[in-house]
């Protein structure tokens, strides 16, 4: 068990020390069956956020399932073997409470708000449905056609979506990252019960899972529930490691353009290949994440002030990096042009403005409110606890350790402009990158 | 003149303690500033910054004729250069401060959701007091933001969600300013100038219209000083309140024919005022009918027995000068006909039947259990306190407030069933290349 509390008297605050690290109160430990546990302390409220995040999501599919983990998180709110088909949201609603399930590429969680003193219960049904959900062939074909109905809304009714799935197939050449979570639709139109089961009972065991309770709890009393539901449930031993087929060197810019009618602002977008966090080694990850702070972050970056301001080329600009994965993420820019630009236009005024920030290099008081906002984050965070929650358990999901998330502020703050730059030399390469044009249909371009 | 009224409200609750499962302990604090500005307070010690929310009742309903727009544009100028600083220092000072500043504008309110440090309030509180008191609207700031908003315009012609809301607020309100969206339309914003943006800053920002909620590390006498500081220089008055809008929505179906896949439908009738003495009632009615999560009828029928649709939800919704009760749908283009008759009928049922005994349970427990977990943070609970103000809500009213729903009966909810819902005046807007819907009334 690792135990950190901070230092909150007012001493700390004192005005030689600007903003003195006020970590949240947090609490790790690991059940005898693997499972770990994440406690994320705030006594202010009797309120508490639990969740279980897996450590599977659509990047951990079979092939050809596409979809399958996001089917199976819509499947674990039908009937187990104790509750009927519903009665485990109406139950968290007859509560007070609200409970809801999200998967990404990595993981898979559900999570319940709820008043403190019933934790027990959300335990008692989350363990339940851990091991014991038992839906029905009616339940499939019904629930199938809730998800394509949230395909359709999510991706096929917006084009902004479909550009950015292309883009994502197009980035990768042969890992699962290219397939969208929600899948493909003509594979999530055959998903069954035995590809729903499947997985289920590949990855949803105590020793695959991260259980993270956030608000007005002691830990002490979690360990006891924990203990009480999780830490029954058997260990699956044969629970597969986690290997994905791996990006050969990528050594072609792609490009591609993405029609659709329903456009009405065109852009440009890039992405380049990027690594991610890695466990004992997050340098090269904070480097990019300052970067794209640095280049596209806010109203005074770098891409901000000389395309929007100095030569008003764009109505947007923006750099992006998500350093949370398992495997090679992506750093993305991206130009919305002014009226009368064409796409080819802002696209070369992007690629200048790159150009010309790797000759000038960081402006160093840009840095520093970058790295000063970073730390201010810190403190308006601890209003937030279910916010950090939710970040202890998206890391950890993609086997980041306690220490990589609890060391990454300092991290941050350690960076220097010369690894900013060493970084944006390695990531800015055309050669693993993929260019998008959201546009509308040529006969419509009138420009 | 510091006057302090402090409401203790945790011991109000303790006799309720039991059926709820959690108490909203929060302590408010009225706070009138030696200049005579009112805020509510919670003190909120242990974390060294505070949440300040402002709003001035009016927001963009207070567009003058024919300058449809300008308020949303003016406020998204606020903080695009003000006194000494163009829109880059501006920007650069405030994340050398760490703060954040919101504007956002509303058919009834314009909002400032700050945040900022203690340890460097007063810069903080500055920079906030030179956007709200003396913004630039210099021509080069407000070409590239009216630049962004005609960029969304655009974006909401080709968008089938704000297709359906465009069309179901005209047939709504018609004339009124709830008619027409408050961005404008491409006209309207391309002909507005600087001094259109002085016009709609002289006509949102006055006292006369002003509701702060505080949430922090400050004490009351800071609290005074700091609004003074930060708003002692605002005019007594601004434009007068538009007036009461007749809700002009009849019962039928409106097809707006636009080429994508999946339809999406928003339907509405009249609603019920906030203040009405059956609002409870009403509340706990659409909690059971489609506000609630995967358990309402709605869910229940569109969604979890049939897979029609992702989500389907309905919703009160009480404005200053109006209230409907609304709903909202996405659904195949060959499936919707049949989401919009199992939700028609469904409403119907509802209006004859009422709930079941069981319903209203649930659903009591539901909204009194989810009333707590609202309160947290500093920003919510500022802008929790902010809206109770606008309302004429006591200051202990969130210690009362589960009372008024636990008073709830089954007869209350099946009397105001009948009388709120109205199926034969239930209007369906219809974006998309729906099979089997056609228009009722020409459009």
């Amino acid at each position: 068990m690792i135990r950190l509390r901070s230092a909150l008297s007012g001493l700390a605050l004192s005005a030689a020390l600007p903003l003195a690290a006020l970590a949240a109160d947090v609490t790790t430990f690991e059940l005898d069956n693997g499972m770990q546990v994440v406690v994320v302390e705030d006594s202010r409220a009797p309120v508490v956020q639990h969740m279980v995040w897996y450590k599977a999501g659509s990047a951990d599919e079979p092939v050809g399932s596409s979809g399958v983990a996001h089917f199976l998180e819509h499947l674990l709110f039908k009937a187990t073997d104790t509750l009927k088909d519903g009665e485990f949201s109406a139950t968290v609603a007859a509560n007070g409470g609200r409970d809801n399930a999200f998967t990404s590429y990595d993981y898979t969680a559900y999570f319940q708000r709820v008043a403190a003193d019933r934790l027990e219960l959300m335990m008692r049904m989350e363990s339940d449905r851990m091991r014991n959900i038992n839906f029905t062939d009616q339940n499939v074909a019904t629930e199938r056609d809730v998800i394509l109905e949230e395909r359709n809304q999510r991706t096929d009714s917006n084009p902004r979506a479909l550009f950015s799935e292309q883009m994502n197939a197009a980035q990768y050449l042969n890992h699962r990252y290219g397939v969208p979570i929600i899948g493909w639709r003509h594979e999530m139109e055959t998903l069954d019960k035995a590809d729903a089961l499947g997985f289920y009972d590949t990855y949803y065991y105590p020793n695959n899972a991260i259980l993270v309770v956030s608000g007005g709890v002691d830990p002490d009393e979690v360990r006891v529930l924990a203990e009480k539901y999780y830490g029954v449930i058997p260990a699956n031993p044969d629970l597969p490691e986690r290997v994905r087929s791996a990006e050969p060197p990528q050594t072609a810019e792609r490009r591609l353009i993405y029609r659709d009618a329903r456009v009405a602002q065109e852009y440009v977008s890039r992405s380049y290949l990027a690594p991610e966090r890695d466990p004992g080694d997050q340098r090269a990850a904070a480097a990019l994440t300052l970067l794209a702070e640095v280049l596209g972050g806010g109203q005074t970056s770098y891409m901000t002030e000389k395309l929007q301001f100095e030569e008003q080329k764009v109505v947007f600009s923006g750099a992006f990096y998500r350093g949370v994965s398992l495997d090679d993420t992506t750093f993305d820019v991206v130009v919305v042009p002014v009226p009368g630009l064409s796409l080819q236009e802002v696209e070369d005024a992007m690629d200048a403005t790159l150009a010309q920030f790797l000759q000038d290099g960081v402006d160093e008081e840009l840095l520093e409110r970058i790295k000063y906002q970073l730390r201010a984050n810190e403190i308006y965070e601890r209003d937030n606890v279910d916010g950090i929650a939710r970040r202890y358990g998206a890391a950890m999901s993609v086997g980041l350790t306690v220490e990589d998330i609890q060391s990454w502020p300092d991290v941050l703050q350690s960076v220097t402009s010369d690894e900013i730059m060493e970084a944006a030399r390695m990531v800015l390469n055309r050669d693993a990158s993929v260019t998008g044009w959201l546009t509308k249909p040529e006969a419509e371009v009138t420009q | 003149m510091n006057k302090v009224v402090t409401r203790f409200l945790g011991a109000v609750m303790v006799a309720l303690a039991a059926a709820l499962p959690a108490r909203a302990e929060v302590e408010i604090t009225e706070v009138v500033s030696p200049g005579g500005i009112t805020a509510w307070l919670v003190q909120e010690p242990s974390i060294p910054f505070m949440a300040l929310e402002l709003r001035f009742r009016g927001g963009a309903s207070l567009d003058a004729p024919g300058k449809r727009g300008a308020i949303n544009l003016m406020t998204g100028l606020l903080e695009e250069g003000a006194a000494d600083l163009d829109a880059r220092a501006f920007a650069r000072e405030l994340e050398r401060l760490a703060a954040s500043f919101d504007y956002d504008i509303s058919d009834d309110a314009l909002s400032v959701s700050a945040r900022f440090l203690s340890e460097n309030r007063g810069a903080a509180v500055e920079l906030l007091r030179k956007s709200i008191i003396e913004p630039s609207f210099g021509q080069v700031a407000l070409d590239r933001v009216r630049g962004q908003v005609l960029t969304g315009l655009r974006s909401d012609a080709k968008d089938p969600n704000e297709i359906a809301r465009a069309a179901f607020d005209k047939m709504a309100y018609g004339d009124h300013p709830y008619g027409s969206n408050f961005r404008g339309t491409i006209e309207s914003v391309e002909a507005l100038t600087r001094d259109d943006m002085l016009a709609a800053h002289g006509a949102v920002f006055a006292k006369d219209r002003l509701y702060v909620g505080a949430v922090g590390d400050i004490t009351p006498d800071e609290l005074g000083v700091l609004l003074d500081d930060l708003l002692g220089a605002l005019p007594d008055e601004g434009a007068p309140q538009p007036g009461p809008a007749q809700v002009l929505i009849e019962g039928g179906t409106t097809v707006v024919p636009f080429d994508t896949p999946q339809s999406v439908a928003i339907f509405g009738q009249r609603g019920i005022e906030q203040e009405d003495p059956d609002f409870f009632a009403a509340r706990v009615l659409n909690q059971v009918l489609g506000a609630g999560g995967f358990e309402s009828r709605l869910m229940t029928e569109v969604r979890e027995k049939r897979g029609l649709t992702y989500g389907v939800y309905s919703f009160l919704v009480p404005q200053d000068h109006a209230a409907t009760f609304q709903g909202q749908v996405a659904s195949a283009n060959e499936r919707v006909a049949e989401a919009v008759s199992v939700i028609r009928d469904e409403w119907a049922r509802t209006a004859v039947e009422g709930v079941t005994q069981e319903e209203l349970d649930a659903a009591k427990t539901y909204v009194t259990g989810a009333y707590p977990l609202r309160f947290d943070g500093n920003g919510p609970i500022a802008r929790i306190m902010v809206g109770m103000q606008m309302l004429g809500l006591p200051i202990d009213y969130i210690a009362t407030r589960n009372e008024k729903v636990e008073a709830v009966t089954l007869d209350d909810v099946k009397r105001v069933a009948g009388e709120l819902l109205d199926p034969e005046g239930l209007h369906f807007v219809v974006v998309g290349q729906p099979v089997g819907l056609e228009s009722t009334v020409a459009n």
